[in-house]
């Protein structure tokens, strides 16, 4: 064991509580999103942790096995917080305020031998600095996790099949169609096919905003497609301005068939599937009840 | 060597394809279902890729080749039970397979291709023999 390292074991107690002090006096502290003792619980983890650590006098790579609980707690802590809501500086400032009690334990220690001093506080200081880059990058880590995880969901509520009738189904969508959102809706959409047995697939375009060449390829893409599973697929909700564009780039929609409204489409699709949908006489059935 | 087997139904001709089929497979099936054709001078092709799960090129090209050759001998292809997986890869391969019918299963095929060629299934000749007997009675 080397000398700074059995001289900071020594000195634990103190550097917890300066530690704790340093965050609890520090304004970025976020009383509402983590109670004082869970602080306190989860910086003496960490402190333990790092401690054990150095034991050997390993002060520079923090991808060694005896930092693997350090490494561990760090990235469970800032993958928390970045759920939580903290923001990236009260994270690193959570380390780094770590570092400012380490060195004033150490300058009271080593007082008398400068020399000493300024070795052991270069190392320490160069510890703490790879630790906190480390948190910050499970930081960052994990907001990007919220983020795909996000995407994910709002690409899954984005596309929906709906069974509309027997054989019938709708499918919305709604939010720029690009190659990725493309293939889900494709996939989506067959498989519902597959699922259902249906005979048609309305895909309703009324919520997405725009229509250049690159959707409209997309579009004939998903409609050929399901033509080669054997169902017929119509193109509802065309605006006016979706048409002009369509016009204007010159695509060719002549052999697929197009509706304005989700309304036309249903209707084309009970006429092809030779379905009748006839309005009740109400009006003669009430008059012979009374 | 593999042969795939080759089913008369009716004025139609069933083909299941239960493995993936590898390019002379493919060549010796087109061969052997245009022969047939010739011989049994059937009106259909019924072809079910349901079982297929890799599909490349060349059998997209293979099936295409089927269905413009039975054509001109009068006989329509319908593909049916096609997977999804395998759709979208035709569709990315950019083959439509212009000319082909297309069904969800058997079923819905036969039906089809009872339609495309003018045909009747037998319950409609039996039901058109009983209007014809009421008729006469």
């Amino acid at each position: 064991m080397n000398q700074t390292a059995q001289l900071l074991k020594k000195r634990k107690d103190t550097i917890l509580e300066k530690w704790i002090e340093n965050q609890l006096t520090d304004e970025s502290l976020r009383e509402d999103l983590i109670t004082n003792d869970d602080l306190r619980r989860q910086s003496e983890e960490l402190l333990n942790g790092i401690l054990t650590a150095v034991e050997k006098g390993n002060y520079t790579d923090i991808y060694s096995g005896e930092f693997e609980q350090v490494t561990d707690i760090l990235s469970d802590i800032s993958v928390t917080r970045a759920r939580q809501g903290f923001t990236p500086r009260e994270t690193t400032t959570y380390v780094l305020s770590l570092k400012q009690a380490l060195t004033d334990v150490l300058e009271q220690e080593l007082r008398d031998q400068p020399e000493i001093l300024y070795k052991e506080m270069l190392q320490i200081t160069k510890l703490l600095d790879s630790l906190s880059i480390y948190t910050f990058e499970t930081y960052l880590r994990g907001r990007e996790e919220v983020i795909l995880r996000q995407t994910d969901e709002i690409n899954e509520i984005s596309t929906p099949v709906i069974r509309v009738w027997d054989g019938i189904l709708a499918l919305p969508i709604i939010g720029t169609l690009d190659s990725s959102r493309t293939q889900i809706v494709m996939e989506n959409l067959l498989q519902e096919i597959v699922n259902t047995g249906s005979n048609i697939a309305i895909l309703d375009i009324s919520g997405v905003p725009a229509v250049d060449s690159l959707v409209a390829q997309h579009l004939i893409k998903t409609v050929s497609a399901t033509r080669l599973m054997g169902a017929e697929c119509i193109i509802s909700g065309i605006r006016a301005e979706i048409a002009q564009t369509i016009v204007h780039l010159g695509i060719d929609l002549s052999n697929i068939k197009t509706k304005a409204s989700l309304a036309s489409a249903l209707q084309l699709a009970f006429s092809m599937l030779a379905l009748e949908v006839k309005k009740k006489n109400v009006g003669t059935q009430t008059k012979l009840i009374r | 060597m593999d042969r795939i087997p080759i089913l008369k139904m009716g004025p139609f001709l069933l083909v299941t394809i239960q493995v993936d089929l590898y390019d002379r497979l493919a060549l010796s099936l087109e061969n052997d279902l245009i022969t047939m054709v010739s011989n049994t001078g059937a009106r259909g092709v019924l072809i079910d890729i349901s079982a297929v799960n890799i599909v490349d090129s060349f059998m997209g090209r293979i099936l295409g080749n089927i269905a413009s050759m039975s054509r001109i001998m009068d006989a329509e292809t319908v593909v049916v039970g096609m997977q999804p997986a395998v759709a979208i890869t035709l569709v990315e391969l950019g083959l439509t397979l212009q000319g082909v019918h297309t069904a969800l299963n058997v079923e819905k095929g036969m039906d089809l291709l009872y339609d495309k060629t003018d045909l009747l299934t037998t319950q409609q000749q039996e039901e058109n023999e009983e209007e014809l007997d009421d008729y006469n009675d």
